[in-house]
């Protein structure tokens, strides 16, 4: 193994483009990487091989003919709920049993025209909906830096995939902070574009006016690259905003400095019960920010503390109707019944695991007559204040920094039991895609017993490029993202 | 006691547009099954829909057509229940901000002008069709998500007369404006009908029956006839409407109940995540209504007014806009607006009727019709031979009119002298009437006409007969 | 939320989601979910009379697209995901008017 699994999109491209390597060389190396830790991880739903070689073959002929691509070559992983023409998407449920998508969701396909190689499609949350990776039908996930931990989710097997250098890069959803939460805990970074900036054609909904799809990777500067691949107006999508999209990876500026700039501590997300460890290393790295130049500002979000209440209010609402399609009837699982009503219930029981249950039925409960107005719409105008709280904070800062989850990655199996214990850990996540506006997050230290804790870098609407330039100045004045799992 | 029904109708009427309401999929009618579906009309996983523009215009317009102000900010949402014509299982629909909001239908119902309120218009997305087979329901989802506008009437009507008199009105005008081709065969036309009745005097309306997706307007004025007589009786007798959907046995005439122990619906409507709300502003709403078609009223008023067509003339052609268009097409060719009203309301319809009316507009197209029609404005043939032509015509599926005018001799006489020769026999061969016309019975001429149209075998031109005879009689 | 809190029937919410429980699962359920609803109940301490609710988080109007008719799918590939056709058509139970 020449260790090409352990580079980063830039170094590859580099080498690539120096021709001191070969894609295949490349996708080789991440197969073989896979084969000697995936046993331990189990990232990976799906490894296609044969394809991935084939389109590292086609990627060297294309270079070879004097194209330039900025993913020319490089082996990305797919989260199981994209849809890939020709293969199936399961969303790590049984109810998906036998489909196979017939179209490519637009991130696919911008994937392709970018020159990636798609490597094979990892695990998740069932539809998802989970923050450990547990609720996953087909597969058990691991935390790559101590197989007893969850590598938390939704997006866990493309953290997970990312940190143990089973993938270069790998595509993830955050819905609630399902990429930003997995990156922390597995110790990669991960961002959650402005919603809107890039499409969800494709992505099957759990929460349509929460989804975004985004990067996870080794360095911000690769979820940069990445994230510039993925942005951009479709047609397909009426969510996705009609605006020019920034080079992202091209323009990040190796200026360490963060002179003039301004970042606000919300004293809101220093939560109750949050691990000492965590506060530290961010506190920490708040302090590395202003010691490169930054000026930090208290700032306020005062309606955080609602944000649980009100997302597994509106996401319960839209996953019910959402997650209805799947049905039995036109692809997917079918448990026959005498009627039609008859095989819904069956086939639902069977296909969906007990996570999902739960949410539809809370989310059929909250729109249901009567109760309309005192979950869905109140929820909704909650809604309203918690983007006001990120505008009004916005107008004294350029970014915010904040932690991304109360405490380190936890232990398999310690909160399965306790779904109400799992949601509020997200309570530093979904205030963000609430608001709609964007967020990274990025290593800032490990815990006593070696566990990754994340930063979050939290921007305005259509700021990426401004968290992108923090996390970028951070990332390349500390070492944290440099450390590997002993795997 | 006596006892009044009220009636409202939902109207649902598919758009004429290309592709369906969310999605680039082809509208086609009798397509084979589930070959214009897509990942969006079949609700796959990660398919997302997008509003057609063309199906939004058609709605605003038929808004206009019917009086409706245009909502200038509406919204999507999601009526959600689970059926297998559905699927997603749930409907993208307007529930509180719909396109149109009001407006209203003036109508003749028996020769009394009444005017019928609209609550709204909304624009939705059909379902797929569903058809039945030993032990097993089958689904084709081509039409599944194609446009699909609702019109909802007020409660306002009170008889099967006023419902059949405002679904025939509505059809018209969403015929004339483009809206729609409206063929009930084929769905493009189907409503809910909600019935309840009250004693006369009672101010709240009774307890409502719906009566769901009927096609045919004969069974929707059977199944209120029946629904009315039914609650009537049941109050009658001191009992209490349930308030329902009913079935309509149109076998049996009748309606009959379809609860179940499923309960009333609970649509959980919630706005549509994956829309965006719809603006439309004044300069929109002018630019649309400059391009409004005219009406059915309109073209009776301008046939009266500007052909000087007899009233009767004028509401016969427009009643169907087909007909009406093809009339317009041929007095530009042919002018003579009455000679052309004679022979499409005459001859036409009634081949119309035999044929078909599109295989008669086939043979006889206003070219061909407008060559019939000039002939007989030139005298070059008579009106019954027009008839005649027509039918010739029509046996034979087309030809050339002058050439069978002159194959079958059929020019009429005029001008000739054959026509005094005629005139000479008559007068000779009748001197009582000849007597008479003399002694100031000018009446007693009509008698000769006939003798001499009936020597030339109707081939003499009426009004040249006459001026000949009254130069001889008169000399 | 007052009228609200009288509580869920898991049993007959899940019957409207058309998933058939088993007497656990509904037990299990109705504990879990009314913890859960007991939480959101803090919603009730804000006064939000007239804010305007957000459903939307970043607005946008008037997203169409030309009535022109595109690409449908494979009428195969459509039968081959359907787990149940007969003449190219889905197969599904009798429906009856429910
Ligand atoms: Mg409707
Ligand atoms: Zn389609």
């Amino acid at each position: 193994m020449a260790d090409l699994h352990k580079l980063t999109i830039a170094e590859l491209s580099e080498k690539l483009a120096a021709g001191e390597c070969t894609s295949v060389e490349v996708v080789n190396d991440v197969l073989a990487s896979i084969d000697t830790t995936d046993g331990k991880v189990g990232a990976y739903l799906t490894i296609d091989r044969n394809s991935a070689l084939e389109q590292a073959k086609a990627a060297d002929g294309a270079r070879t003919a004097g194209k330039e691509l900025p993913l020319l070559g490089i082996p990305v992983a797919i989260k199981d709920l994209l849809n890939v023409k020709g293969q199936p998407c399961t969303c790590s449920s049984k109810i998906l049993e036998g489909y196979t998508a017939p179209y490519d969701a637009t991130v696919i396909a911008k994937l392709r025209e970018a020159g990636a190689v798609l490597l094979g499609r990892v695990n998740m949350d069932e539809f998802a909906m989970g923050s450990s990776t547990e609720n996953a039908a087909l597969g058990k996930t691991s935390n790559p830096w101590n197989s007893d931990h969850v590598p938390g989710g939704s997006s866990g097997g493309s953290a997970a995939c990312v940190a143990a250098d089973e993938a270069i890069a790998a595509l993830g959803s955050d819905t609630g902070g399902s990429i930003r939460q997995p990156a922390a805990f597995c110790g990669c970074v991960g961002v959650k574009p402005t919603y809107g900036r890039v499409s969800r054609y494709g992505l099957t909904a759990f929460a349509s006016s929460l989804d975004q799809i985004g990067p996870l990777a080794k360095t911000v500067k690769d979820s940069a690259i990445l994230l510039e691949v993925l942005c951009g107006h479709d047609k397909m999508d009426s969510s996705s905003i009609d605006m020019e999209v920034p080079a992202f990876g091209r323009n990040l500026s190796d200026d360490t400095s963060l002179a003039g700039m301004k970042l606000g501590l919300p004293k809101e997300y220093f939560v109750e019960g949050m691990d000492p460890e965590v506060e530290k290393a961010v506190r920490d790295a708040v302090g590395h920010c202003k010691s490169l130049g930054a000026e930090i500002v208290d700032v306020s979000l005062p309606h955080s503390k609602y944000a649980i209440a009100v997302y597994y209010i509106i996401a319960t609402a839209e996953a019910s109707a959402n997650l209805a399609r799947f049905d039995g009837i036109r692809y997917g699982l079918r448990i026959d019944g005498k009627n039609p009503l008859e095989l819904y219930g069956k086939t639902r029981a069977a296909g969906f695991g007990a996570e999902v249950k739960r949410r539809v039925i809370l989310g059929t409960y909250v729109l249901s007559s009567g109760y309309y107005d005192a979950y869905y719409k109140r929820a909704q105008k909650v809604r309203t204040l918690i983007r006001n709280d990120f505008t009004e904070a916005f107008k004294q800062c350029d970014a915010i920094l904040a932690p991304v989850t109360p405490t380190p990655a936890y232990k398999l199996g310690e909160k399965t039991d306790d779904p109400l214990k799992m949601y509020l850990d997200d309570i530093l996540t979904t205030p963000v895609n609430l608001a709609g506006n964007c967020a990274l997050s990025l290593p800032c230290g490990f815990s006593s017993t070696g566990l990754p804790i994340g930063l979050q870098i939290i921007g305005d609407s259509f700021a990426e490029e401004t968290i992108l330039k923090v996390g970028h100045a951070y990332e390349q004045t500390t070492e944290w993202h440099k450390q590997k799992p002993g795997l | 006691m006596k006892y009044e029904a009220t009636i409202g109708l939902e109207t649902h009427i598919m758009q004429k547009t290309a592709s369906k309401m969310f999605c680039a999929c082809k509208y086609e009618y009798g397509a084979a099954p589930n070959t214009h579906v897509c990942p969006v009309c079949l609700g796959y996983p990660g398919a997302l829909p997008v509003m057609n523009e063309k199906a939004i215009e058609l709605c605003c317009k038929a808004g206009l057509l019917l009086g409706c102000e245009i909502n200038p900010c509406s919204k999507w949402d999601r009526k959600n229940y689970f059926y297998p014509d559905m699927a997603k299982n749930y409907q993208i629909t307007q529930a509180d901000e719909p396109l149109c909001l009001g407006g209203e239908l003036e109508v003749d119902v028996d020769g009394e002008m009444k005017t019928f309120t609209l609550e709204r218009i909304h624009q939705e997305e059909n379902a797929a069709k569903n058809t039945h087979v030993a032990g097993a329901s089958l689904v084709d989802y081509n039409r599944a998500g194609t446009a699909l506008m609702e019109i909802v009437s007020n409660p306002c009507m009170h008889s099967s007369a006023d419902a059949l008199a405002y679904l025939v009105a509505l059809k018209q005008i969403m015929e004339y404006g483009g809206i729609s081709d409206c063929n009930p065969e084929k769905g493009q036309i189907r409503s809910d009908v909600n019935v309840s009745v009250r004693p006369v005097g009672q101010e709240e309306l009774g307890s409502k029956v719906e009566i769901k997706n009927m096609n045919s307007f004969a069974f929707i004025q059977q199944a209120i006839e029946y629904e009315i007589d039914r609650q009537t009786d049941l109050l009658e007798a001191g009992g209490a409407v349930v308030q329902e959907t009913r079935g309509f046995d149109s076998d049996r005439g009748e309606t009959f109940s379809q609860r179940t122990k499923e309960n009333a619906h609970d649509y959980r409507y919630f706005p549509e995540p994956d829309l965006m709300p719809v603006k439309i502003s004044a300069e929109q709403v002018e630019q649309w209504r400059s391009e409004l078609p005219e009406l059915p009223a309109q073209r009776r008023e301008r046939y009266v007014k500007e052909l000087s067509l007899p009233e009767y003339d004028a509401g016969v052609l427009t009643a169907d806009k087909i007909i009406s268009d093809y009339f317009d097409e041929i007095i530009m060719k042919a002018d003579h607006p009455k000679l052309v009203s004679n022979l499409v309301m005459g001859k036409g319809m009634s081949w119309m009727n035999e044929i078909g009316q599109a295989e008669y507009l086939s043979i006889m197209t206003p070219a061909v019709t407008g060559e019939v029609v000039g002939l007989v404005a030139k005298k070059v043939i008579s009106n019954n031979a027009m008839n005649e032509l027509v039918d010739i015509l029509v046996e034979r599926k087309g030809g050339d009119p002058k050439a069978i005018v002159e194959e079958k001799g059929m020019a009429q006489v005029s001008n000739d002298s054959a026509l005094e020769g005629w005139a000479d026999e008559a007068i000779a061969a009748n001197p009582k009437p000849v007597e008479e016309y003399k002694a100031g019975n000018t009446a007693s001429i009509n008698f000769l006409m006939g003798q001499v149209m009936k020597a030339s075998r109707g081939k003499a031109n009426p009004g040249a007969v006459m001026q000949v005879l009254k130069q001889k009689l008169d000399g | 939320m007052s009228e609200a809190k009288e509580g869920m029937d898991v049993g007959y919410v899940a019957h409207l989601a058309r998933i058939d429980l088993t007497e656990e699962e509904t037990a299990l359920f109705q504990g879990q979910l009314d913890q859960v609803l007991h939480y959101v109940e803090q919603l009730d301490e804000l006064d939000v009379g007239d804010v305007e609710p957000t459903a939307h988080a970043i607005p946008v109007y008037n997203v169409l697209r030309k009535d022109e008719v595109g690409q449908s799918l494979d009428h195969a590939d459509v039968i081959a995901n359907a787990p149940a056709a007969t003449d190219g058509e889905v197969r599904v139970p009798k429906i009856i008017d429910q």
